[in-house]
């Protein structure tokens, strides 16, 4: 459980960290998530020399080679704005684990202020920007899949259904075991793919039983691996990352 | 019946995917472990209800830093106390002295049958094979123990051992080894069960046992159950020896009330469960029944190794409940068997590299999602999903080569792979060239996305990327 | 050098340095600030919920709920202490009862096969109950050895109303019982149960199968 974090008032400017599945596989999303700031009267800062939080080489074990990605991070974010990314792993790694990278190094004082300054997407709407929505999609029911990293590394596991409910038109409906990892966990799918199949089959299965056509998410690895499936089995359930459903239904 | 059937299989850590698969393709296994887990969670969920948890867990946790802290001071406290109680305290480095210990009581007895509570350590150093190469019987009497034992199996859960076999397997199992009639009524087998073994506690010439918590203050060990058979091992028969791992040392009394809270909420929703038994010293001259000898075996078998290094030590908060395994979604899909050892599941794959290295374990460590289910329930508070990273670290050759086998994962092919991933990410022009082109990035990523695409469609990349996007919105190009 | 000595040198010569002992703070388990109506309530609902059942009697006329409790459970030989006044009064008051009174003040090595076999309950006297748990705390003696509560299948436990205490830590503390632990001490709630196939609970799979808490009451009696 991620401890009580003190939120800070609604800033003039923060900067977009907008996570490499983002930027190769949901560009939209990314893009989603400045129109929304922005709409808020924020000023979004996208720096160009942005990467990958390195997280995929954290988790398989390879720190020194993390590190040194994370690194190069660390120099993008140079004025005290919020640094805000449309994920929960890549926020979560951040926040927690930059820290724990360059503990003992000459770093770790700018990792601690970076990881400091990270919100994930939907903790910054909900909690400094207290985001109004209003609602001009059709009425429809949704499901909702938090990651596991946005609910128990980062503690979100209210924010993203918070913004939901303040669409007038949407329906979020209830999904058993819905604090069950999907089973992508990064390389885990790669490296054990038949237990992260087995476990995806359950999470479809999970979220066609409520009916919903539709289900969304604030960590892309999850959409990826959900929506993967869905469309392999040829199943008529689209997955969307929560910024674009928002600024979709709201714009 | 293919549990029943798999009766003589062995499994070990080096098939994990092999008996990965086994046990994904077997659906009485699958809905077995998944109605099980269920349940605990559900009946966890309950019973901590009106407790503030995480007030209880950073006392938890506490308490078992402090005993660590303390470790080695405590363990002599504890032998002094126990002697005192006059309770004799053997000191074994490994699974085979202990075994060595515990035969050459047997011996001096003259022991023919031994009756067994349960106890996972006796299991982590295989005491039941090596009595019975010294022709003495070593029967199990927990029931879940028992039944294992009968199907030649061994535990797949460190709380309930006969998870994996549902009431027909098990009807079974006691229909075929004992010549109980075939029924799915529990109470006829629990009470067949009952028969069966109260004439082995009677003629039982040593009775071995775990230990939960052992108080050094006052040379207490300290047992937790709910069927008796622990109460019957360590008061019927005339010896009784208790068996456990260095680590389970906490300093006072007080220390335990906590600590049981925690245990059997977190095991299996249980307020309390039916006995605590705590045994301070053999049957005094004036007293009627119990042993009249008790021995403790205080087993390292690895520990002292975790305990030099201040990340690995969290590993020996644990106070064995199994909530990891309960929570986990790995665990709960392929099974306990399916981990190949002692202890399975997320405490099992931060527990066995140390015992067994890091060649025969490899895949444990990576079979684990990082969904960090199993850190949130862990009664004291131990970071599993840090301490799993800490270990693919370990087998990369990457960390501090504090467990028996650091490195044998690394390849030349992984390195250059994550190599190529560094450069890549610490090169942010050639990074914005590549995402432009990002069908060729699939070949710097480490593994082919083969298995992938066995079950879901691959994602495709998008034509623009984000940094092209936003370029575009920035100068005014709007909707891309 | 002995495993003793290697073990304790490797655990002394941390390769990390030493540790340092982190103070824990117990207020989580204690200070429950309940009433003795409170206290009694949870007791009996906890151990309820696990099929102990609880009769509730005066100090004066237990024997009377004794004797009721043994007919109903068809008890014909009913093992018991000698010197405990719960021991000296069953024993009293049940001189003229049809029920058998066993002797538990001999080594169980002379009848051992006797009491597993041939004896219907055991009666013993406990120390006090814990609301918080269901629980009843019982320090075996050489009146009432340790057996007579675990291998007959029916355990009557007789327990004082005022003996209930809030926590199992309340109950360590404030009896002082790291000062001197006994051969052994025992929490017991419920009678004996098990889970082992397929979660389905039985009860009575090693010990009892059914424990029967008498409890006395110095003032009024709950219904």
């Amino acid at each position: 459980m991620a401890a009580v974090k003190l939120y800070p008032p609604r800033p003039e400017k923060v900067y977009l960290f907008g996570t490499c599945l983002i930027d190769m596989f949901y560009p939209e999303a990314g893009l989603d998530a400045i129109r929304l700031l922005e709409r808020e009267g924020i000023e979004v800062i996208f720096p160009d020399d942005q990467t990958c939080c390195g997280q995929p080489a954290y988790t398989s074990g390879y720190h020194d080679e993390a590190r040194e990605v994370a690194r190069a991070q660390l120099g993008l974010f140079s004025e005290p704005w919020p640094i805000i990314v449309p994920s929960g792993s890549c926020g979560g790694m951040m926040r927690t684990h930059y820290p724990q990278l360059f503990a003992g190094s000459v770093d770790e004082a700018l990792a601690r202020d970076v990881a400091g300054r990270v919100f994930e997407l939907t903790e910054f709407l909900v909690h400094v920007c207290h985001l109004p929505l209003e609602d001009r999609g059709e009425p429809e029911a949704v499901a909702m899949h938090t990651s596991c990293s946005a609910r128990r590394e980062m503690g979100l596991a209210d924010t993203g259904p918070a913004l939901l409910a303040k669409l007038g038109q949407v329906e979020l409906v209830e999904q058993v075991r819905a604090s069950e990892c999907c089973g992508f966990g990064g390389t885990f799918a790669v490296r054990h793919p038949e237990v992260s199949a087995a476990m995806v089959e359950d999470k479809t299965q999970a979220i066609e039983a409520t009916g919903a056509k539709r289900f969304v998410t604030s960590d892309c690895g999850c959409l990826m691996n959900i929506a993967g499936r869905f469309a392999h089995q040829g199943k008529d359930v689209k997955g969307e990352h929560i910024a674009s459903y928002l600024w979709r239904r709201t714009s | 019946m293919s549990a029943v059937d798999d009766a003589v299989h062995t499994y070990t850590p080096r098939e994990f995917h092999r008996q990965a698969h086994d046990a994904l393709g077997n659906p009485q296994i699958r809905g077995n472990f998944r109605r099980a887990m269920d349940g605990l969670m559900a009946k966890r969920r309950g019973v901590f209800s009106d407790w503030d948890l995480e007030t209880l867990r950073e006392l938890g946790a506490n308490i078992r830093l402090r005993a660590l802290a303390k470790l080695p001071d405590l363990l002599e406290q504890l032998e002094a106390n126990c002697q005192a109680n006059g309770i004799q305290v053997h000191w074994a480095s490994d699974g085979d002295e202990a075994c060595r210990i515990i035969g050459e009581i047997c011996q001096s007895h003259d022991a023919r049958a031994v009756i067994k509570g349960k106890s996972m350590v006796s299991e982590e150093m295989h005491l039941n094979a090596h009595l019975e190469r010294a022709g003495i019987e070593a029967l199990e009497s927990d029931l879940g123990e028992y039944l294992v034992q009968l199907n030649e199996q061994t535990p797949s859960h460190i709380i309930m051992p006969a998870i994996h076999l549902n009431t027909d397997e098990i009807s079974e199992i006691m229909h075929t080894k004992t010549g109980t009639e075939r029924t799915r009524d529990v109470d006829y087998m629990t009470a067949a069960a009952r028969q069966q073994l109260r004439e082995r506690f009677m003629a039982a010439d040593v009775g071995v046992s775990g230990v939960n918590f052992a108080v050094a203050e006052t040379g207490t060990l300290c047992l937790v159950e709910n069927e008796g058979n622990g109460r019957m091992t360590t008061t019927v028969p005339p010896v009784h020896i208790a068996v456990t791992g260095i680590e389970k040392v906490v300093e006072q009394l007080r220390d335990v009330p906590p600590l049981y809270a925690l245990l059997t909420r977190s095991a299996t929703g249980q307020h309390v469960t039916t006995y605590f038994n705590m045994i301070s010293g053999p049957r005094k001259s004036d007293e009627h029944d119990g042993p009249r000898e008790v021995h403790l075996v205080l087993v390292d078998n690895g520990r002292s190794s975790i305990y030099q290094d201040d990340e690995l030590l969290d590993t020996l908060r644990c106070i064995r409940c199994g909530a990891c395994m309960n929570h986990c979604p790995v665990y709960t899909r392929v099974g306990g068997h399916t981990y190949g050892t002692t202890y399975p599941g997320p405490i099992g794959s931060i527990l066995m590299p140390h015992m067994l290295g890091l060649e025969e374990t490899k895949d444990l460590p990576t079979a684990s999602s990082l969904c960090g289910a199993c850190g949130e329930v862990c009664p004291v508070k131990i970071p599993i999903p840090d301490l799993l990273v800490r270990l693919r670290k370990e087998s990369v050759g990457e960390g501090r080569g504090n467990v028996p086998g650091a490195g044998v994962k690394r390849s030349a092919k992984e390195v250059a792979a994550w190599k190529g991933f560094q450069w890549l990410a610490t090169h942010p022009a050639a990074w914005r060239r590549s995402t432009a082109l990002a069908g060729k990035l699939h070949k710097l990523v480490p593994s082919s996305l083969g298995p992938w695409t066995d079950h879901r469609t691959a994602p495709k990349p998008a034509k623009a990327s984000l940094h092209a996007l936003v370029k575009r919105y920035r100068r005014g190009e709007g909707e891309s | 050098m002995s495993s003793r000595e290697t073990i304790l040198k490797r655990l002394r010569e941390r390769s990390d340095g030493p540790l340092t002992a982190p103070a824990s703070d117990f207020a989580v388990v204690t200070g429950r600030g309940w009433d003795a109506s409170e206290r009694l309530a949870r007791f009996e609902q906890l151990i309820g919920s696990v099929h102990g059942e609880v009769m509730h009697t005066t100090q004066a006329g237990w024997t009377e709920t004794l004797a009721k409790v043994l007919a109903a459970k068809g008890i014909a030989r009913l093992a018991l202490g000698r010197e405990h006044p719960v021991a000296a009064e069953a024993r009293r008051a049940l001189a003229d009862h049809s029920v058998e009174l066993v002797d538990v003040d001999r080594d169980i090595e002379a009848w051992q096969r006797e009491q597993f076999e041939s004896v219907d309950a055991g009666l013993t006297s406990t120390r006090g109950g814990i609301a918080e748990t269901g629980s009843l705390w019982l320090w075996p003696t050489s009146d009432e050895p340790r057996l007579i509560s675990l291998v007959p299948p029916t355990h009557i436990a007789v327990l004082d109303a005022d003996s209930i205490e809030d926590t199992f830590f309340d109950v360590v503390e404030r009896n002082a019982w790291a000062q001197g632990m006994p051969t052994n001490a025992l929490l017991i709630s419920g009678p004996s149960k098990t889970a082992d196939i397929e979660q389905t609970l039985a009860y009575g799979v090693h010990g009892p199968k059914a424990l029967v808490v008498i409890v006395r009451h110095t003032g009024e009696v709950p219904a």
